[in-house]
């Protein structure tokens, strides 16, 4: 009974993690209608960010965490940020008047020089990621550890998509964000800057995967250029399953993907680790290709 | 000065040419009314001026400036809405945040808030579906939510698309009344696009007739109802 409590508490939180990943491929979609395989990337660009930074907020504010971390993860926020907007701007914008699969292959093109551009610039040895959340154990029983990592990664991606949540259902420029996900020329006769609008979703959908990547890399410490691979794909999956475009889906996605991987993990084998999502991808696109929440509507001319 | 000036536009899709040189020009405070047959390029005149779609040639000209081929959310900041064809209401908000998108570029709430008033005084069923979602409302609610949805931004200068547009004959004539109130009351100048002849005429003070991209006849809205050739392609007599 404990085993089984441990298990789900480990897949919600993994789940957490590829739910805020999965949110950002699902709003990019929504907004422009494509897959921006670059997310897994950026996602790994945030980890190194992180990398990078940790040791020196660290030293900066005398080694309390209680401080440090939350600086470390705004500024990654902030970096993939401005990282997923220039992509957008230098890679994205220029096609948008082509046809989408002109988009994807440039998409999996950013991706591939972010992957190798990664491994020039940090090398492509792992990284030891240091200590931002402290892993102590907070709850100890016969069969049942829960790690105070464990928890902070659920606590903090729920307030992060609580705050997801706020800003798209309840300001003005989220409801421009459904507005041009709906329709990009209705919403730009009533004032609406679309490319404003598509760089903001860059801006909500990169920063999610920074502090994705510092929660990720607070449980997972070795980092490497090509750790974004794994963690986008399965998200990719998640949106698809929870129905992509949807937000309440990619969250729920994420954690059915988190909570199987860790089943089939625990109680099957570790070998199929990474099989598992793709499988329930297939499954997915052979029973119900619109996802759990989407609907099923006819594609757009 | 004209409100605005359109001077030879001509629009091309491709190799086809919309509109071949068109030229009219509103009053301030008037409506006029675009007529002409499916086809003839009155949306494609509508579209150009709110620049969903590019000029290959001529001019717009809005109080005295020169807006050919602005993009459109920066059209609207400068008081030009256009309420287009097919209505492109906002299906997955509500009623609620499509009228609040209308006043997308403005900032101060309290007159928005007024506006929404307005818009429900004149639109009362909006008001009754103000929670629900756009995609839900009959084919007339869509029409109102369209021209409530313009007039958000406060504009001085309203496009209107085929209004009339499937819907039945009892809501067109309230809805060319709401029209001529929002003329009279709000002062906005309109520019109406039909191909419901007979009802535009009445409401218009002037007139353009077009015929596959260019203006057939232009004159004072009775002078065109009164023109035999018209009677007989536009208004059904024989």
């Amino acid at each position: 009974m404990s085993e089984l409590l441990q298990q789900i508490i480990n897949g919600i939180s993994l789940g957490s993690i590829y739910a805020l990943i999965a949110l950002g491929y699902t709003m990019i979609y929504g907004i422009l209608r494509f897959i921006n395989f670059a997310h897994g990337d950026v996602f790994m660009v945030g980890a190194f960010i992180g990398f990078y930074l940790a040791p020196r907020i660290k030293a900066l504010f005398g080694g309390s965490l209680l401080i440090a971390t939350p600086v470390v993860f705004l500024i990654a926020m902030i970096g993939c940020s401005l990282l997923g907007v220039t992509i957008e701007k230098l890679a994205y914008r220029p096609l948008r008047p082509q046809p989408k699969l002109t988009v994807l292959i440039t998409a999996i093109g950013v991706s591939l020089f972010l992957e190798f551009g990664g491994q020039l610039v940090f090398g492509p040895d792992p990284k030891l990621f240091p200590t931002l959340i402290p892993s102590s154990t907070v709850i100890n029983t016969q069969n049942l550890v829960v790690g105070s990592n464990s928890i902070a990664v659920i606590v903090t991606a729920l307030v992060l998509m609580l705050l997801l949540r706020f800003v798209v259902y309840n300001t003005k420029i989220g409801t421009a964000m459904r507005a041009v996900s709906y329709n990009h020329r209705a919403a730009s006769l009533m004032g609406i800057n679309i490319d404003t609008v598509i760089s903001f979703t860059f801006v909500l959908g990169s920063s999610l995967a920074a502090a994705a990547a510092i929660l990720y890399a607070s449980v997972y410490p070795s980092i490497n250029p090509l750790m974004g691979i794994f963690p986008g794909l399965k998200a990719f999956v998640a949106a698809v399953l929870g129905g992509i475009g949807n937000l309440a889906g990619a969250a729920l996605g994420g954690l059915i993907i988190g909570l199987t991987e860790t089943f089939v993990v625990g109680y099957i084998s570790p070998t199929f680790r990474d099989a598992i999502a793709f499988s329930i991808l297939i499954l997915i696109l052979l029973f119900k290709p619109s996802g759990i929440m989407g609907k099923d509507e006819p594609e757009k001319v | 000065m004209s409100l605005l000036e359109i001077r030879n536009l001509q629009v091309k899709y491709g190799a086809i040419t919309a509109l071949k040189g068109v030229s009219i020009s509103v009053e301030p405070g008037q409506i006029v009314t675009m007529i002409g047959a499916n086809g003839a390029g009155k949306s494609t005149l509508l579209r150009a001026v709110s620049g969903l779609i590019k000029a290959c040639a001529g001019n717009v000209v809005f109080e005295g400036v020169d807006i050919t081929n602005l993009p459109a959310h920066r059209v609207v900041a400068l008081g030009i809405s256009h309420a287009p064809e097919g209505r492109m209401i906002f299906a997955n908000l509500s009623v609620r945040e499509n009228l609040e998108m209308g006043a997308y570029p403005r900032a101060n709430k309290g007159e928005i808030g007024h506006d929404l008033e307005r818009v429900f005084s004149l639109f009362p069923r909006l008001k009754e579906r103000f929670k629900q979602s756009g995609g839900t409302l009959s084919g007339g609610e869509q029409q109102m939510l369209a021209i409530g949805r313009a007039m958000m931004a406060r504009p001085r200068m309203l496009l209107l698309d085929e209004p009339s547009l499937g819907i039945g004959p009892i809501l067109v004539k309230a809805i060319f009344e709401t029209i001529v109130e929002i003329n009279r009351e709000l002062g906005m100048t309109i520019l109406l696009v039909e191909q419901n002849a007979h009802q535009a005429l009445k409401i218009a003070q002037y007139g353009y007739v077009l015929e596959t991209g260019h203006i057939a006849l232009e004159g004072s809205a009775g002078d065109i109802a009164r023109n035999e050739q018209i009677r007989k392609a536009y208004l059904g007599e024989a």
